[in-house]
């Protein structure tokens, strides 16, 4: 067998050795000359878009990087500048950042936090990114926004929809454009009482995940205070594809109106299997029973047809808006790729210009300058109508838009009506509202990293 | 030396000296050259070369010995993963007990796997322990990051807030993993001429742990229970009749590959304080048993070099956009260049696993010994022709 070497005196020595090693953790420190991480000192400034290309979410991750490639080309001044004629602060000249020019470095988050984080680290380790933005999954969003924060980057969001990602896990270098669960609720349930009167029984099926919960709690409550009953909430596991063995029992409950918190594939294939069954033509209770979305996007209605014709839900943003901001963007990205975007793509082409703008008035690039801009920030002309960043809790309050599956859609990109557009002050809420964290949520300190 | 024999020495040695000067060795290019976008020296990728390292060297302690198949690992890794959250949550950011908990916790749990999946063997023992794995994902994805009890925080993965407990955390510690006040982030690097080199107190703190269970695997594939192992791929059933009882011998083989992949998971948590409960879902787990056969099965280093292969591709390739092809083919003609794009365009990018999985395929296919075969190849080859030109100079005409 084998003959140990180790010694007394040879034990003492390298420990002795191991413990200076340990006693001495500054010399490891980065000694660089940066008052913040990735201070951009040449002429040219890199951002970094990490979006889903793979996975579930791959068609909104598409769409949002082309609406940054966009994005890119207004801020250098390529292009016919989209929403920088009719954004309200004129800061931005089309000569990219404080002069430098933008780049950027585009990675995969396959709508994985682990994969997420590695690919944001990969840009601000590698590629010495300022700012990551993306995201098309809110368990996505808040996990990077968790790296940035410690990174000491900002994070820009895009579309996340859970009231956690402004709520319980927001933090001090995390922004988000985009409107939550909370909104949505509501903006709705007014319009849900007006349509289909104050007396009605809601069954709740619920993808089970982060955002499936708070949009329940989010719609059962705003629901619930107009009067409705919430008979039952099934959560169904976030992989399946069949929710025929869900919707039965809705039939037998004395449920008058299902709610779908489902999104992307998962609403397309329950909305379907809820159609099939028959249960927009069953009268429960001497009414018609209804089916509700409470959160649409274009790309979704494609997926589901026809089913989605008269079926409710909120949005952000929708393409057929007549404001000068919206028509701008639907130009120039209609120009340059064929078709409309869809809200995710306006919701991060927003971010960026916000996040240029705020870097042009604050005259720096250092992070806790950015988001001081950024704070309490008024603007107008960007889509949303008159919106306030706000500085409790970094989420932004503007209008949100009730919308309809389309009876008869004049093209394939049609397929949603507006309804109403619910003012801001109806969806503002406290930033210690107990849904988004409560009295104990805090922002934390800003971090400029190096 | 250390009761290795001469070959092993050269092997371990090999082993340090490319983990010690990877920061060196990944960044090949100057930092402003087009190139640079293949350097895959900075710190979150090296740490993860070394980390799934790790994984793969364990999971070939059961798959390239015995022959069993585990197609869910990578529970194992989430396991350890979220014990050492919880240490960080709970009492202290410093990595040492986080590991150790890891380690200790992805044992217990690969002891009740172990004992109910290995009844029995082949594809049921694979398909076991894939339901297993898909039963740990679904309970840390949803089951138990439900309000009321919150252990794994589903989607969003289980990170450290402000307002946690941690014990023994105190002012002037780094609010970020560390060892002993040595912050795990902690980067220094070094400008020479042209070129960037960045050496991360966490890649150093795996990549000793990386030379540790190297030496601790060659230890046991050279040892008389390496050798049982052994005899139970190739014959389980002569082994029984010669009075053997294999399943000891193939708990044991498992528990220690568990247990490797929990320090896996608990040094992942260590670099990155979150888990996220997709590290336990079954592609995690397919991809170590890819990383192994792509390397070359039952050999030391290849799990190690399939793991460097398959992250370097996750990574590097996928990040190469169209705006970069366009700047790699701008010397050619507009219609030209664009054409060359359209060509590439959908191998790297989001198309990375289309690449991958046509190198996967030519490796299975013209090297079943994977990457140390091909190694081995042209080893030989070398050898071969400069024995040919010697023997050519000197053979007697045969009669």
């Amino acid at each position: 067998m084998s003959k140990s070497n180790f010694t007394r005196r040879g034990v003492l020595k390298t420990g002795a050795v191991a413990g200076a090693g340990l006693a001495l953790p500054t010399i490891f420190t980065a000694q660089s000359g940066h008052a913040f991480t990735n201070d951009p000192t040449g002429g040219s400034v890199t951002l970094g878009f990490n979006v889903p290309q793979s996975g579930p979410y791959a068609d909104e991750g598409a769409d949002e990087l082309r609406a940054y490639q966009l994005a890119v080309e207004h801020l250098n001044g390529e292009g016919d500048s989209g929403m920088l004629n009719t954004f309200t602060s004129k800061e931005l000249q089309g000569n990219g950042i404080l002069g430098k020019k933008v780049e950027y470095v585009t990675g995969d988050t396959q709508t994985k936090s682990d994969a997420a984080r590695a690919s944001a680290k990969s840009m601000i380790e590698k590629d010495g990114a300022i700012m990551i933005t993306g995201g098309s999954s809110s368990g996505v969003a808040i996990a990077v926004q968790g790296l940035c924060q410690e990174a000491g980057v900002i994070f820009m969001a895009g579309l996340t929809h859970s009231n956690d990602t402004t709520g319980k896990d927001r933090k001090a270098n995390g922004f988000r454009h985009f409107f939550n669960g909370y909104m949505s609720g509501a903006a709705l349930a007014p319009v849900l009482k007006n349509i289909y009167g104050d007396d009605r029984k809601a069954y709740h099926l619920t993808a089970d995940y982060t955002w499936g919960w708070t949009q329940q709690e989010s719609i059962a409550a705003a629901t619930e205070a107009l009067g409705w009953e919430t008979v039952n909430n099934v959560l169904t596991p976030l992989a399946s594809t069949d929710f025929s063995s869900y919707i039965a029992p809705v039939l037998n409950s004395g449920a008058d109106v299902l709610v779908l918190n489902h999104y992307g594939g998962n609403m397309v294939n329950s909305l379907t299997n809820a159609v099939q069954f028959g249960l927009r033509e069953k009268v429960v209770n001497g009414k018609d029973f209804e089916i509700v979305v409470p959160l649409y996007s274009r790309l979704m209605a494609k997926g589901a047809g026809a089913n989605v014709k008269g079926i409710h839900g909120s949005t952000n943003w929708h393409w057929s808006l007549q404001d000068e901001g919206s028509k701008a963007f639907v130009k120039s990205f209609g120009t340059k790729y064929g078709f409309p975007p869809s809200q995710a793509a306006h919701t991060c082409y927003v971010q960026t210009l916000l996040y240029a703008d705020a870097v042009t008035r604050a005259g720096s690039f250092a992070p806790c300058a950015v988001a001081e801009a950024l704070e309490g920030f008024e603007f107008d002309g960007l889509g949303n109508g008159k919106t306030l960043y706000r500085a409790e809790d970094h989420q932004c309050f503007k209008d949100v838009l009730v919308v309809r599956g389309k009876e008869n859609p004049t093209s394939e990109f049609d397929l949603l009506e507006v309804v109403e557009v619910t003012p801001a002050a109806q969806v503002t809420y406290a930033p210690d509202h107990a849904m988004f964290g409560g009295a104990e949520a805090s922002l934390g300190e800003c971090n400029n990293g190096a | 030396m250390l009761g290795l024999n001469n070959k092993d020495t050269k092997l371990l040695i090999a082993v340090a000296v490319l983990t010690l000067l990877a920061p060196f060795i990944l960044n090949p290019f100057p930092a402003d050259s087009a190139m640079a976008q293949f350097n895959a020296g900075y710190p979150d990728l090296m740490q993860r070369f070394v980390i799934f390292g790790i994984f793969a060297i364990g999971f070939n302690i059961l798959f390239g010995l015995t022959g069993y198949l585990s197609f869910g690992h990578a529970a194992f890794l989430g396991i350890g993963s979220y014990a050492a959250v919880w240490i960080f949550k709970l009492f202290t950011y410093n990595v040492v007990p986080a590991i150790a908990l890891a380690v200790i916790m992805a044992g217990l749990f690969s002891v009740i796997i172990g004992y109910v999946s290995l009844r029995r063997s082949g594809i049921y023992f694979s398909i076991l322990t894939l339901a297993f794995a898909q039963m740990s994902f679904a309970l840390a994805y949803s089951v138990l990051s439900n309000p009321k009890f919150n252990l794994t925080n589903g989607e969003t993965g289980l990170q450290v807030y402000a307002d946690d407990i941690q014990m023994f955390h105190r002012e002037g510690l780094p609010d970020l993993p560390h060892l002993f006040g040595l912050s795990m982030r902690s980067t220094y690097n070094l400008d020479i001429g042209a070129w960037s080199f960045s050496f991360n107190a966490g890649y150093y703190l795996c990549a000793i742990v990386l030379m540790l269970v190297f030496y601790l695997s060659i230890r046991i594939f050279r040892s008389p229970f390496g050798l049982m192992l052994r005899a139970i791929k190739s014959n389980q059933t002569r082994m029984s009749y010669t009075g053997l009882n294999p399943r000891p011998h193939t708990l044991a083989a498992f528990v220690i590959s568990g247990m490797y992949a929990g320090l896996a998971g608990g040094l992942m948590a260590a670099m990155d304080p979150l888990a996220g409960a997709e590290r336990m879902q079954w592609t995690a787990s397919g991809e170590v048993v890819l990383m192994t056969i792509l390397g070359g099965t039952g050999t030391l280093i290849g799990p190690v070099l399939g793991a460097g292969f398959i992250k370097y591709f996750e990574n590097i390739f996928s990040k190469i956009n169209d705006s970069i092809l366009h700047e790699w083919f701008a010397f050619l003609p507009d219609g030209l260049e664009n054409f060359m794009v359209f060509i590439v365009h959908p191998f790297v990018g989001k198309g990375w696993h289309l690449t991958l999985g046509i190198l996967f395929m030519l490796v299975v296919i013209f090297l079943p010994g994977g990457l140390v075969e091909g190694g081995q190849r042209i080893a030989k080859w070398i050898k071969n022709r400069g024995k040919a030109e010697d023997s050519g100079a000197t053979t007697e005409p045969a009669e």
